[in-house]
């Protein structure tokens, strides 16, 4: 069965005055129908970056300068804008960070969603109106009848995002790209959108590349996780494993620093330094200045994904458990 | 994380603090309409103590009101009623002829690592400020002080003649403690310190403001909306909801054993690293506008515990053994009731 | 890296290499800069030295004309001054009023601004009604009515001492509102910024909050603005002195050449007014130009 997402060695590259900087630097993964991968990383390690690439929605100087994303039979990352729009919306839902600015303040929400769904669905005006509503009803808000001709701002945060997810639902997308869908809510409102996501996502039966830089999110609610690192994949596996059982240093430094409210950590884990800027990745690894465990080899030589099993680290530690 | 087991010395005492902003629409507009006044309760009746040494954190979701209580303690806002004492010198004083004296004992740290600095300033000078404010230190006593400081927080003497744009977040944020140590305060109030950097960086900052701690006795207030954060800092923990404080006690006590039917309500809401894909309940509804606050008490409409008594009066803060909590249904020690959302019957 | 070497090296330094416009711009305004400030030595006549000035000379055609004398490349006016160097006078004339009337409209506009944004309040809405009313006029108008005023309060023979200052002075209260407007918005976002709490914390008081922290984060659209305005005091200047009541006619400004070259311009003696007229075009074009450069390439690195 093909994986709904595919990407293959996906590069992105900005060209500055001063030089090539890689933003993306050989990043592959994959995503299965029903599936919700996690993309999980700091500031600047291309989480977001990976997204809007395969919305394509990179914004230019940056392009894709190597490497192929699927989208189930097609290949997707060398159509033209007027392709793209079309796959956007019908096979690819986007949920962003605020949906504040998600919305067309302009229009009513229901106008948006009855839009979305003709746009890309053989459905007539009146039967869009029906499943916007029905769409509405779905993500839980109450008198979805009567709120469908409200406009954005007649609702709250958390009833935003339900309608920004609405929207991405709307024309039954194969795939649902969702770049830190909670980070601008509430805690007691976040639960309630991941459980929303999570539901509605398993019964459309779409895929999910849910990113975000909280691991918590994750661990609740993602199957598989990639942790991304300048710009590379430094480790993927099951959501279990990553967490619990992590493999590379960065991840297992990551998983130390959290603070929780059940373990009794008498000094949160500390990476010294910070991650590297674009135009200043080391050689070989790009974490080993950083690393505890650092060989010569990583000095020399960037690792492949590698380890035995589902999950695998970049990183020379598991070089040989193939 | 503290050691105070001497008689605990009250450093900080908030007692009925309220603070209200006046949002009412411009008087033309306002005669014309027939509209009235609109007053926003940012914080409206809120009391608590800070022993020397200890860590408290205020804990709540937007609009809750602890941003506001950490500029009123520092005096960048004026009290609309109550009053607040630092060692028992009230803040009123901040304004007067010995508010200088005040003003070295307590200082504050911001939430926005690039804000919180003047993007003209050297980072020397930006450090420098509070000596040349307070002291009759000469430029070469300050430098030295300057480079003791940075030292301190982990960053090196030469960073002094940067400029804040080239640090990192952590690294800025670093250079505020260091900024607000200058004085050598006993009482430091940090608003949401961590929240808007990453969480391996966080881990750094949040363990040099503990050795800090350590180091020189520092008595902090602590404010976030991260409940992991604050059951790593603090030793007692305050919850808020609207403007008031619905629960405060220690740590340990707070969410091994949360009694406000809130605190349960975030403590379950929270995605845990540990929790395997747990099921949580999740909250039902959202936070009212402050604005137009609920009736009675302001979580009732969220309260599964909630009856008639919650909506026609709102609880006091009331000590119950070594909490204080303000619900009626704990007060009256009603039965639990997992109904979410509606009117229980009495 | 030496200063100099790192000022090349700097996005600005980098935009200018590369954008054709603010190359040329930038060498027209140096040209006629040098012309201008240097045209106690540069100029090939003194149009001011009686001594020098031979009427026998006047109303001579450029020198490529038919008539033309080499001496006076642009020809002469109807008293025998060279055409050339009372350009270059002119010039200078031009530019020292329009630099004095932008810097004193900044230092005004900035602190007005400044006081406005920062304090609030009934400050702030009496200083915004001021500019409000001020800019519902042309600048021209009240430049015209505070020279009116002055010259008509003053005794006759004050005219000439004091018309540069009244000039400047007019000129400059024309045109600070738009300054103080562009600080006090750029104020109001700041004063909310932590750093600035960070400072109240601390005990520092309001007047050195707000010129030692606000002020340097609220300059960077003046040096626009400035550039723009500039180009427009020129102008304003050249109109008063056009109609007579700018500049005093013993050091003309380009404005005042134009004027006195308008009535010969239908008897065929086109070059006494279009070359000063041209001189102008130019020195506002190349000030605007620069402008524009500037202001695009200050913005992204604003952010």
């Amino acid at each position: 069965m093909k994986p709904v997402l595919e990407i293959k060695g996906l590069s992105v590259e900005f060209a500055t005055r001063r030089g090539v900087l890689k933003a993306l630097d050989d990043v592959s993964f994959s995503i299965g129908a029903g599936e919700i991968l996690g993309v999980v990383g700091e500031s600047g390690a291309g989480k977001s970056m990976t997204g809007a690439a395969i919305i394509g929605l990179l914004e230019p100087p940056g392009r894709i300068s190597a490497g192929e994303i699927w989208l189930g039979e097609r290949r997707i990352d060398h159509l033209s804008n007027a392709e793209m729009r079309k796959i956007r919306g019908r096979e690819i839902g986007a949920i962003f960070q605020d949906p504040l600015t998600s919305l067309n303040p302009l229009y009513t929400v229901g106008k948006q969603i009855t839009e979305t769904i003709t746009t890309h669905l053989p459905l007539s005006y009146s039967q869009a109106q029906q499943r916007a509503v029905e769409l509405l009803e779905a993500t839980g808000i109450p008198a979805a009848r009567d709120r469908i001709d409200h406009y954005p701002h007649q609702f709250s945060g958390g009833m935003r995002q339900r309608v920004v997810i609405a929207l991405a639902l709307a024309a039954e997308p194969k795939l649902i790209v969702a770049d830190e869908p909670t980070t601008a809510l509430d805690v007691s409102i976040q639960a309630q959108i991941i459980e929303l996501l999570k539901r509605l996502c398993r019964e459309q039966g779409a895929a999910v590349m849910l990113i975000t830089h909280d691991m918590g999110v994750i661990a609740e609610t993602a199957d598989r996780v990639v942790v991304m690192y300048a710009g590379r994949v430094a480790e993927i596996g099951t959501v279990n494993d990553v967490i619990h059982q992590p493999k590379h240093p960065y991840t297992v430094g990551l998983m130390g620093s959290i603070p929780s409210i059940t373990g009794h950590k008498r000094r949160l884990v500390q990476i010294d330094g910070s991650m590297p800027r674009l135009n200043a990745i080391p050689p070989g690894c790009a974490f080993n200045p950083r690393c505890s465990k650092v060989m010569q080899d990583c000095r020399d030589h960037r690792p492949d994904l590698m380890g035995a099993g589902v999950s695998q680290a970049a990183c020379w530690l598991y070089k040989g458990l193939q | 994380m503290s050691t105070a087991t001497t008689i605990p010395q009250v450093l900080v005492e908030v007692e009925d603090a309220a603070r209200w902003f006046d949002v009412s629409a411009p008087w033309l507009e306002r005669v014309l309409s027939g509209k009235k006044r609109t007053m926003l309760r940012a914080v409206d009746g809120v009391s608590f103590t800070i022993n020397r040494g200890e860590t408290l954190a205020l804990v709540g979701e937007s609009g809750c009101g602890k941003s506001t209580i950490a500029r009123l303690l520092v005096g960048l806002y004026p009290l609309t009623r109550g009053e607040i004492r630092i060692d028992g010198q009230s803040i009123a004083e901040l304004k007067g002829p010995n508010g200088k004296a005040l003003r070295r004992r307590l200082q504050m740290i911001f939430q926005d690592p690039y804000a919180s600095l003047n993007p003209r300033w050297r980072v020397g000078r930006i450090i420098t400020e509070p000596l040349n404010a307070h002291t009759t230190m000469s430029q070469a006593e300050q430098s030295a002080r300057v480079d003791e400081l940075l030292l301190q927080v982990g960053l090196d003497p030469a960073d002094k003649l940067r400029y804040p744009h080239q640090f990192s977040g952590g690294q800025r944020q670093r250079i505020s403690i260091a900024r607000a140590l200058a004085l050598k305060p006993e009482f430091l109030v940090c608003d949401e310190p961590t929240s808007a950097l990453d969480v391996s960086v966080q881990a750094q900052v949040l363990n040099i403001m503990k050795d800090l701690q350590r180091e020189l006795g520092l008595t902090y207030l602590f404010i976030s909306h991260n409940l992991a954060v604050v059951h790593h800092v603090a030793d007692r923990v305050g919850v808020m909801y609207l403007g008031r404080i619905v629960e405060i006690t220690s740590r340990d006590e707070l969410f091994e054993n949360p009694r406000h039917p809130y605190t349960r309500m975030l403590l379950s809401a929270i995605p845990d690293i540990e929790g395997k894909g747990r099921s949580r309940t999740p909250v039902a509804g959202e936070v009212p506008n402050p604005l137009n606050p609920p009736t009675g008490c302001a979580f009732h409409p969220r309260c599964p515990q909630a009856r008639e008594q919650c909506r026609q009066e709102s609880p006091e803060l009331q000590t119950i053994g070594d909490i204080q909590v303000a619900c009626h249904a704990v007060a009256n020690h009603w039965p639990q009731n997992q109904a979410s959302g509606s009117l229980a019957p009495p | 890296m030496n200063p100099l070497q790192q000022f090349w090296d700097s996005d600005i330094a980098w935009s200018w290499r590369h954008s054709s416009l603010a190359i040329v711009s930038s060498v027209l305004f140096l040209i006629m800069l040098v012309g201008a400030f240097g045209a106690p030595w540069l100029a090939p006549h003194n149009p001011f030295d009686l001594a020098t000035i031979q009427l026998l000379d006047a109303l001579k055609p450029p020198v490529w004309e038919v008539n033309g004398d080499a001496t006076y490349p642009l020809g002469t006016d109807s008293q025998g001054r060279d055409l050339l160097s009372g350009i270059m006078y002119g010039t200078r004339v031009s530019l020292l009023i329009g630099l004095a009337s932008v810097t004193l409209s900044i230092v005004v506009g900035v602190v007005l601004g400044l006081l406005s944004g920062y304090m609030g309040g009934r400050i702030d809405a009496l200083i915004m009604r001021v500019a409000d009313v001020q800019l519902s006029f042309p600048a021209i108008l009240i430049a015209l009515l505070i020279d009116g005023v002055a010259r008509a309060l003053a005794p006759k023979d004050m005219h000439e001492v004091i018309a540069f200052p009244v000039l400047v002075g007019a000129i400059a209260l024309a045109g600070w509102p738009q300054y103080a407007r562009t600080v006090r918005g750029s104020t109001l976002v700041e004063k909310n910024r932590e750093y600035v709490q960070a400072a109240r914390v601390i005990g520092i008081s309001s007047p050195v909050i707000m010129f030692r922290h606000v002020l340097p984060n609220v300059l960077g659209p003046i040096l626009v603005l400035a550039t723009v305005h500039l180009a427009t005091a020129i102008i304003t200047e050249a109109t008063l002195s056009f109609l007579g009541v700018g500049v005093p006619p013993t050091s003309p400004s380009l404005g005042t050449l134009i004027r006195i070259g308008n009535d010969f311009l239908f008897s065929g003696e086109w070059w006494i007014t279009i070359f000063p007229g041209l001189a102008l075009v130019l020195l506002v074009l190349s000030v605007n130009l620069l402008g524009d450069w500037l202001r695009d390439a200050l913005n992204p690195r604003l952010n």
